[in-house]
Formats: structure tokens, sequence, C-alpha cells
């Protein structure tokens, strides 16, 4: 076990824990923070998406031992960031959400797009969100939400 | 005509020891050349190896495994060769292997450019003389001279990776080129001295 300290929506928060640890289960078991889902385990699904300085980052498999002093923000930080909160206001408004499960991954993975590319093609899209999977097949709502939010950032 | 003879017979001798003198200057060109392409083969072999030539692809993704199938969950490119925004490179590669989860790692992961293709269309390697020639061409190998590639070989982080390639998800150790890095870099090296040649 090991102690690490870390900046997660802006809060700092201490944790111990054997250093393999992903990043996922410090978030979910550690921290309680359970907007973050668990969907393949293997950086496969998307569904464990948070940002890490930024970048749109596959929590599941990444070790805590590896994260450094990177900020975290996960998914019940997002709305706090002026992106953020236009893709979940999209969101609402397109209403995407069926099952839910997998949403707050493609959210996290929508902002990331935004804001390195305010106004992204159809093949930007396909390209950025390619790796999160909806079991609903969502797909379509996903990508009138994401349109939707360019539009109200421009 | 006695003093004619003579100076005939000088030149004639002189004749012979240079020409013989050239012939073991062409043999000791060609035994270097020789040489350095056995070397070049070498490098060749590491180059070609999973480790290295599965993102030195000539496509828009990069590819996994010993059988250098396809990257999953639909990973490209992009424009820099590290990926989208929302999908980069480093969304799951960190800075070293990460061996709880069997993702490999390494600093600044990503593709090499496509001017440093190793491979066709089709993902077959290409041949050891196009390669060996776009690692000489300074326009397509990133400015590189002789030392540069030789430190490239030896000093860069993800060329080092190829060693130390980590464990699979399965837990199992990915393998290694088939040379050590310590062959690999005395290759280079030898493959420099002789000149850099290249297979025809």
């Amino acid at each position: 076990m090991a102690t690490y300290h870390l900046t997660v929506n802006g809060q700092r928060k201490e944790v111990k824990v054997d250093p393999s640890t992903p990043l996922l289960w410090v978030l979910r078991e550690e921290l309680k923070m359970t907007g973050t889902k668990y969907g393949c385990g293997i950086s496969v699904c998307g569904a464990c998406t948070v940002h890490l300085d930024g970048v749109a980052t596959r929590s599941c498999v990444v070790p805590i031992s590896l994260l450094g002093n990177r900020r975290i923000v996960t998914i019940e930080g997002i709305g706090s960031d002026p992106v953020g909160r236009v893709v979940q206001e999209a969101w609402v408004e397109k209403d995407v959400v069926q099952c839910g499960y997998c949403q707050s991954g493609q959210i996290m993975s929508a902002c990331a797009l935004l804001k390195a590319n305010p106004k992204p093609t159809d093949a930007n899209i396909e390209e950025s969100m390619g790796g999160n999977l909806c079991r609903c097949a969502a797909y379509v709502r996903i990508r009138q939400a994401i349109e939707d939010a360019s539009k109200r950032l421009a | 005509m006695v003093r004619s003879l003579l100076l005939l017979l000088f030149c004639l001798a002189c004749i012979v020891v240079s020409r013989s003198a050239l012939s073991s200057n062409d043999f000791k060109g060609r035994e270097a050349r020789s040489d350095g392409l056995a070397a070049w083969q070498q490098v060749y072999s590491v180059l070609t190896s999973p480790r290295c030539i599965n993102c030195h692809t000539a496509t828009n993704y990069p590819q996994q495994g010993d059988n250098r199938h396809h990257h999953f969950a639909n990973v490209i490119r992009g424009p820099e060769g590290n990926g989208v925004p929302g999908l980069n490179c480093v969304s799951c590669h960190q800075s070293a292997n990460a061996e709880s989860t069997g993702v490999p790692g390494g600093r600044n992961w990503h593709l090499a450019p496509l001017s440093m293709r190793w491979q066709d269309e089709n993902d077959q390697p290409l041949s050891s003389a196009v390669v060996c020639h776009s690692l000489t061409d300074r326009t397509k190998n990133g400015g590189l001279n002789a030392a540069g590639l030789l430190k490239h070989n030896e000093e860069e982080p993800l060329v080092l990776w190829a060693w130390n390639p980590g464990r699979k998800q399965d837990g199992t150790m990915r393998t290694l080129p088939a040379l050590t890095h310590a062959e690999f870099v005395a290759a280079t090296r030898q493959w420099i001295d002789a000149g850099m040649p290249c297979p025809r």
C-alpha cells in the first residue's frame, strides 16, 4: 500500500491503495465517486473515461502509480467547465440517454473533442467517439447532441 | 638498347604493382560494403519485429500483437500520429508499462510519421532496400544524420521500449526483437561505419 495525493475536480484527496490499483477503482471504491463506470476493464468500451490534465483517458487501465500530478476531472465535475456544461445541456435537450450506463464516458469524450475542435465534422465525431461503445445504440442522438453543443459553443 | 629494355621492364613492374594495389582497395571496399550490408540486415530484422513495425504502419491505424492485427477500439492515427481528441494514444498508453492492466507504455507514445512507414498499405513489411533508403533519407527520417540515427537507436525511449515491452493482459511477456539492444546498436554502428550501404 502507498499513499497518493490526488486532485479530483479541483479538490485534494488522499488515498492509501496498492500502486497497481487502476484509477477507476480508486475513484469508485476509495472516493465513492461512482459516476465513472466500469464497462470492460481493458480500455475497449470507453465507459470509464475521465480527463487527466484535459486529456480523455481510460481510467480502467491507468494504475494509480502512473498518475503523477495530473489533475483529474470526472463526470461529477465536468459540469463546472463551460464546455462540459454546454455538452450536458445538449445531452438533456436531445434526450440522448437510454439505459445511460455508457453516457458518462460518452460525455467526457465529447467534451475532449469539442475543447480541441469546437466545430467538428461528422468524420471528426466518428473518429473521436469511435472508441466509446453504446449497447443501446444511441449513436445518432449522441452525434446530434455533439452537433447541438458545437452550435451552442459557436 | 639495354637501358631501353631496363626502362621498359621498370614501367611494366610499376603497372603490375599499381594494378595490384587497386585490386586490393577494390576488394577492401567490397568487403566493407558486404559487412555493412550484413549489419544492415541485422538492423532490418529488428525494425520489422512486431515491437517496432506495429507503429510504423502505412495505414491510418496502429497494429497490436505478434500477428500485427488492427488496433482495437477503432484507434486511428490522427493528423499528428498521436490519435484524435477523445481517443489519443495517451488515453491508454502511459509513461511506462502498466503491468497490472497489461497496457504497454513509454514517454510520448505515438505512431511514426508516414514518411517512416515500414509497411505497405496491405500491412506487409517493405523490402530491406526500401526501408534502408527511407532510413537514410533525411527528408524522411526527421533530419537525422548518421550520428543522429545511432543516437536514436541507442537512446530513444520508444526504441528502448522494444526490449522492455512488459506483460500482455493475459500476464505473459511480450516477445522481444531477435537481437539484444546491445547487438542492435552494434549492428547499427557497423552499418554506419561502412557508409550506410543499402541493398540494391
